[in-house]
């Protein structure tokens, strides 16, 4: 447990301020929502003719006029992109800035093996990234029963557990990342998370990009889609897992046998 | 036995050169001098024997344990002192050392399943000694635990390193160019803990490239180059090779060329000698300086060639002395690299 404690502690702050700066902006956002809904008719209508554009944030099959579709909508932008992009700077830097700051001789030359060293760090990846979300939820929930809406419903929790979801794949595939990557692996991740998050964009513009939804975790955390089928798509789920543990599988076997650079 | 052993220990990564081919053996309870200039693989041999590196092929031994299947229980009764320590920034040094305690935790049930002979190994102490201990060597040492990592200086950064390494009380002491950047009395403080761990039957393994550090403190050397140990000896035998420096001053100043050109030409190796691959240094002169009437030289070989060629000379004063182990080392160094050129030189 040294290993992972250590690591909460020097990630304390990134953790706070990023988990601080999301919370807040769907808290504004939440807060907005009595004035915006008032409005909310005309945007609509707006937005629904915005074509293709409407498509890609899934806008052309919720509601934003209702709480419901507004939070899918907000929550997808500031929470999926926010929290994809902590899970991927933490993740993917999480093995290789031991390398790149030559602190890896120091913890390495410690009688721990590699392998448990890659565990406590995988697993203080994954707590940083679930506390996050539980922190998120329970601000977003507190802002909601403010405005007189609840986020105890099903869909809202299945929307958030998505999102869980989706953060701890790309926990995953960046910790891949941070075992082979050394100095560039911050902005691997980064890159990474942005261009999964382009990819559903994509996807739900044109039928014909219908196939990238496969390798991304943003199409299962689509508000429309859980709202319409009132679950979570399995086989997009389990795909992404894979996506996940194939990252973490390849970590492991890369970093058990791998140089530690002076 | 051997705290370390090496054999056909190999390193190479890529086009860089590693480590090649070496054959090491330090007796337990030895404080062993291990020599080379900067890029000679002392550290790649260090950071293969610690796991750091994955050998290419050979195989080594610490305390009685594969280096490739035992790194845990090896890492918990070892010490190491990187040439360049580097700590996690934002910590205090009270931090880093409480940090390194509880890492010697993981390393506390390495020995269960196949215990080392005991004279290789004793028990992890508790945190709570480790920690005394600590606190102990920050004084001798005279570093702040109080201070923050980052704001040290690279002394003070070493001095932490040092307490990171000793802390723990570990049988087999690695270190890799400890010296660097301490003040000379805390080098001879450092000296003296080395020699109560040494007293205690520790073994320490000293990697530098400052001759007199070694000829003052380790009993054995070894001494690499090029990735290659070319030799390993009593830090006595290994400063008396049978080299000499030859002074002399000859009658007048301007004879002293010619004296010089005569006794490079007599004292050159005889045809088709080839230097024994053990010996130091292969026969015949080297360092050849003239100042005025003075002529100085490093001679290697059968001393009677030596009066003979300087028989020939007109010499007002003569003296031979026994080189240092430094100024064998630079000129083994500074010589060409392989033997073929080395003889086309003389």
């Amino acid at each position: 447990m040294t290993i992972l404690n250590h690591e909460l502690r020097q990630n304390r702050l990134p953790f706070l301020i990023w988990t601080g700066s999301i919370a807040l902006l769907l808290a504004v956002c939440i807060a907005l929502f009595p004035e915006i809904e008032s409005q909310m008719e005309d945007v609509s209508s707006l937005f629904a003719s915005m074509g293709s554009f409407t498509a890609a944030f899934g806008m052309d099959r919720l509601d934003l006029g209702a709480f419901s579709g507004f939070y899918a909508v907000e929550c997808g932008n500031v929470l999926g992109l926010g929290g994809a992009f902590f899970a991927a700077l933490t993740a993917a830097s999480i093995l290789s800035k031991e390398e790149r700051d030559k602190t890896a001789e120091f913890l390495l030359t410690h009688p721990v093996s590699r392998s448990r060293a890659a565990t406590e760090k995988l697993c203080a990846a994954a707590v940083q990234v679930t506390a996050m979300n539980l922190l998120i939820f329970a601000v977003s929930a507190g802002s909601a029963a403010v405005i007189g809406e609840t986020l105890l419903r099903k869909e809202f929790l299945l929307l958030h557990l998505a999102y869980l979801l989706m953060q701890l794949e790309i926990t995953g595939i960046c910790f891949g990342l941070s075992a082979f990557l050394r100095r560039s692996s911050p902005g691997a991740g980064l890159g990474l998370a942005a261009a999964l998050y382009v990819l559903n964009l994509t996807a739900n513009i044109a039928e014909s990009a219908r196939f990238l939804r496969w390798p991304t975790p943003f199409a299962y955390c689509e508000g429309a889609d859980i709202t319409a089928r009132g679950g979570l798509d399995v086989s997009l789920v389990l795909t992404g897992l894979l996506f996940g543990a194939a990252g973490i599988t390849a970590a492991y076997v890369k970093y058990c046998r791998k140089d530690i650079a002076a | 036995m051997y705290a370390i052993q090496t054999e056909h220990l190999t390193k190479s990564y890529g086009r860089k050169r590693g480590i090649a081919d070496l054959n090491l053996s330090v007796r337990s309870g030895e404080f062993f001098g291990f020599i080379g200039p900067n890029g000679a693989g002392k550290s790649t041999t260090i950071r293969t024997l610690l796991g750091l590196l994955t050998p290419t092929s050979g195989s080594a031994r610490i305390l009685g344990r594969e280096i490739r299947t035992e790194t845990r229980a090896i890492l918990s009764q070892t010490g190491y002192l990187p040439s360049e320590t580097a700590f996690y920034p934002g910590m205090k040094v009270r931090d880093v050392l409480k940090l390194s305690a509880c890492l010697r935790e993981y390393g506390r049930r390495a020995h269960e399943d196949r215990p080392a002979a005991p004279c290789l190994q004793s028990p992890v102490p508790d945190q709570a000694d480790i920690l005394l201990e600590g606190r102990i060597l920050c004084e001798r040492l005279q570093l702040d635990p109080s201070r923050r990592v980052d704001e040290l200086s690279f002394g003070s950064r070493k001095k932490a390193g040092i307490v990171c390494a000793l802390q723990h009380r570990p049988r087999l002491l690695i270190l890799d160019e400890p010296t660097g950047g301490l003040d000379p009395l805390i080098q001879r403080e450092f000296f003296g803990i080395l020699k109560e761990f040494h007293q205690d039957g520790a073994t320490i393994f000293l990697s530098s490239h400052i001759l007199s550090e070694i000829q003052r403190h380790c009993t054995r050397a070894a001494i690499l180059r090029d990735g290659r140990m070319i030799a390993c000896d009593s830090v006595e035998n290994l400063a008396r090779t049978g080299a000499r420096r030859v002074t002399l001053r000859v009658r007048e100043a301007p004879s002293a060329p010619t004296c010089a050109g005569r006794l490079e030409k007599a004292l050159c190796p005889p045809d088709g000698s080839c230097p024994e691959p053990e010996t130091l240094l292969p026969d015949g002169i080297r360092d050849l300086r003239i100042t005025g009437e003075t002529v100085r030289f490093l001679y290697c070989g059968d001393m009677n060639r030596l009066t003979a060629a300087l028989a020939e000379c007109d010499i007002r004063d003569l003296t031979v002395t026994e080189p240092d182990l430094e100024e064998i080392f630079l000129h083994y160094y500074t010589d060409a690299p392989s033997p073929s050129a080395n003889r086309s030189h003389f």
